[in-house]
């Protein structure tokens, strides 16, 4: 039986990572992706930050297919009728690499390309099917007929790892630990672009909003320039879907969050070229699979590693860390000839000294706050109409400013003692 | 643009045989709420009247994974389709 060094399933962005650390490492690494091509199975909203990363990654983003540089960040209430915006530039956005939107389709398969100059086999339209046991360590992987042994799995199989199933890491999927994501490109002109967002060429805007776009359900909308199309979509938790009474058919939430003025306008004469859905893993800290086993490392989304930060969700960068961690840890197992889990377990004691595990359990209580559906329901609605009363001058006297706010807070119930005290939560985060 | 037509834009390589298993008699004796139907982003379950049973379109699928997810049941069965096989993104 002839094994390789290395096999990992998933040509996402952990699993590219971390075969691209591997590369030059004179060591047999293969890929394998069920797509016709890494990224043709991939989705996200839209934008990776580059700063948390930029050290471990080296070389490996150089010439990357970005599509704009974000310089400007919106967030907007949504009300059923109104809406309050925040519009937010600086000069340090402007200067430094901060964040990039992609799209990864073309991204992944870019990055796989580039694995392959490097002498890495990345073997497409292959689904894993299995992992291959030996006592109680895993030894290699089976795809249909194929057999593949190797020293290190590495399950880079996307939120819904059935490797993490098979090799009994991953717990069971709840509805409260994810949400769905659904998206569509809309295709417009470059120029467009720039000017209904105010932004030069290659320069992005990302757009984030909450309220009406749920239907005060938990979870956002989101919108992201590319270069000449924008992508725009929500994201919503499954249970919050399941709760609803009566249950509202999650397709149709997309239709009428286009169907905004605020949206309408932006998107008005664009081309609807690709709808998509996937999964987005929000059980945080908690939700974590086991990490590693005897033979197995697993990483990115199939790992449980994402975080939904209420006006963002970030995922990409700590699925390319831990992809280049996990490569860490497979080159100190190959120096010792170990990969047990003793020197396996030395990939999660690495991601608690990174940014990975550090933010996901700083944030770990970032989720029972979120939990407040005022959040997305009764504040989205009442700080537009706060804004509506004050910049409204009708017939008679207009009232002064200041009992004008103080009298909606009170009567909308903003100071009341259950608000302020769900609110005050926010310290833990 | 109805959620059909949006599919229509998309590439899929459809396999004859279906990913997704329904275990009708599952739904039958213990499905009340049929979230499947409600959650599914391209609107693909339905419930045929006539012969009382819970239809996939699975040609249409996105690959989510959300019916999975809600079917506490356990009723649905589903697996990524074949390599070389599904929704093929070209934006993603
Ligand atoms: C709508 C939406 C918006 C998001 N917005 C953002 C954002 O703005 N910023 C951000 O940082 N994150 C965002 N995320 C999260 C981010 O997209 C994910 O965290 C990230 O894509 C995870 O990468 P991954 O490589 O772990 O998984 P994936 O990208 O899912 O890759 C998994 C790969 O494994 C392959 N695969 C799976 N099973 C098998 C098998 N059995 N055999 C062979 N191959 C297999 C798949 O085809 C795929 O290529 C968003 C997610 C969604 C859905
Ligand atoms: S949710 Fe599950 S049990 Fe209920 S109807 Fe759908 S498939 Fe059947
Ligand atoms: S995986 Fe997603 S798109 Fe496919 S049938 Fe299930 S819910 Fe619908």
């Amino acid at each position: 039986m002839e094994k390789i060094d290395v096999v990992i399933v998933g040509g996402g962005l952990a699993g590219l990572s971390c075969a691209y650390a591997l590369a030059n490492k004179d060591l047999q690494v293969i890929v394998v992706e069920r797509g016709d091509f890494p990224g043709s199975k991939n989705v996200t909203g839209g934008r990776l930050y580059l700063l948390p990363i930029k050290k471990m990654t080296g070389d490996m983003l150089d010439g990357a297919p970005f599509e704009r540089k974000v310089v400007r960040e919106r967030w907007s209430l949504l009300g059923d009728e109104n809406s309050f915006t925040i519009d937010f530039t600086s000069t340090v956005l402007r200067e430094k690499n901060h964040s990039y939107t992609i799209l990864r389709s073309s991204f992944d398969r870019w990055l796989s390309e580039k694995l392959i100059e490097k002498g890495i086999f990345v073997i497409p339209k292959y689904r894993v099917d299995d992992v291959l046991w030996e006592n109680d360590s895993i030894v290699g992987i089976k795809a249909g007929e194929e057999k593949i042994y190797a020293n290190v799995v590495v399950a880079a199989d996307g939120v819904l790892s059935f490797i993490g199933e098979k090799a009994q890491l991953k717990p069971a999927m709840v509805p409260q630990n994810y949400a769905v994501g659904i998206k569509e490109i809309i295709e417009l002109p470059e120029s467009t672009i720039n000017e209904r967002f105010n932004v030069g060429s290659s320069e992005g805007c990302a757009h984030l909003f909450i309220g009406d776009v749920t239907k005060g359900m938990f979870g956002g909308g989101f919108l992201y320039t590319n270069k000449s199309s924008v992508s725009i979509g929500i994201a919503i938790g499954i249970k919050a879907l399941m709760d609803r009474a009566p249950l509202i058919e999650a397709h149709n939430l997309i239709d009428s969050f286009k169907e905004r003025y605020e949206i309408k306008k932006l998107i008005e004469g664009g081309v609807i070229s690709e709808y998509s859905a996937h999964l987005i893993p929000e059980g945080g800290f908690e939700g974590l699979s086991k990490l590693f086993g005897n033979g197995i490392l697993i990483i990115g989304d199939a790992a449980g590693f994402a975080l939904n930060m209420g006006i963002t969700v970030r995922g990409m960068e700590f699925a390319i860390a831990s992809g280049i961690i996990a490569a860490e840890t497979i080159l100190k197992a190959k120096e010792m000839n170990d990969f047990s889990q003793n020197i396996m377990s030395l990939y999660e004691k690495r991601l608690k000294e990174t940014f990975v595990l550090k933010d996901l359990y700083a944030f770990r209580k970032i989720r029972t706050f979120l939990e407040n559906e005022d959040l997305f329901s009764y504040y989205p609605r009442s700080f537009p109409e706060l804004i509506e009363k004050i910049m409204w001058f009708g017939e008679g006297k207009k009232r002064k400013i200041g009992s004008t706010l103080w009298e909606t807070m009170r009567s909308t119930g903003m100071l009341s003692f259950k608000r302020l005290k769900n609110l005050y939560k926010i310290k833990d985060i | 643009m109805k959620v059909e037509e949006k599919l229509a834009l998309n590439v899929f390589k459809n396999d004859k045989e279906s990913h997704i298993k329904i275990h009708q008699d599952i739904c039958r004796k213990k499905c009340l709420t049929r979230f499947c139907i409600s959650v599914c982003p391209a609107h693909l379950y339905s419930f045929n009247e006539e012969t009382k049973e819970i239809v996939v379109e699975f040609a249409g699928c996105l690959e989510c994974g959300t019916c999975k997810v809600v079917c506490k049941e356990g009723a649905i069965e589903w697996i990524y389709p074949k390599g070389e096989y599904g929704v093929q993104y070209r934006f993603g």
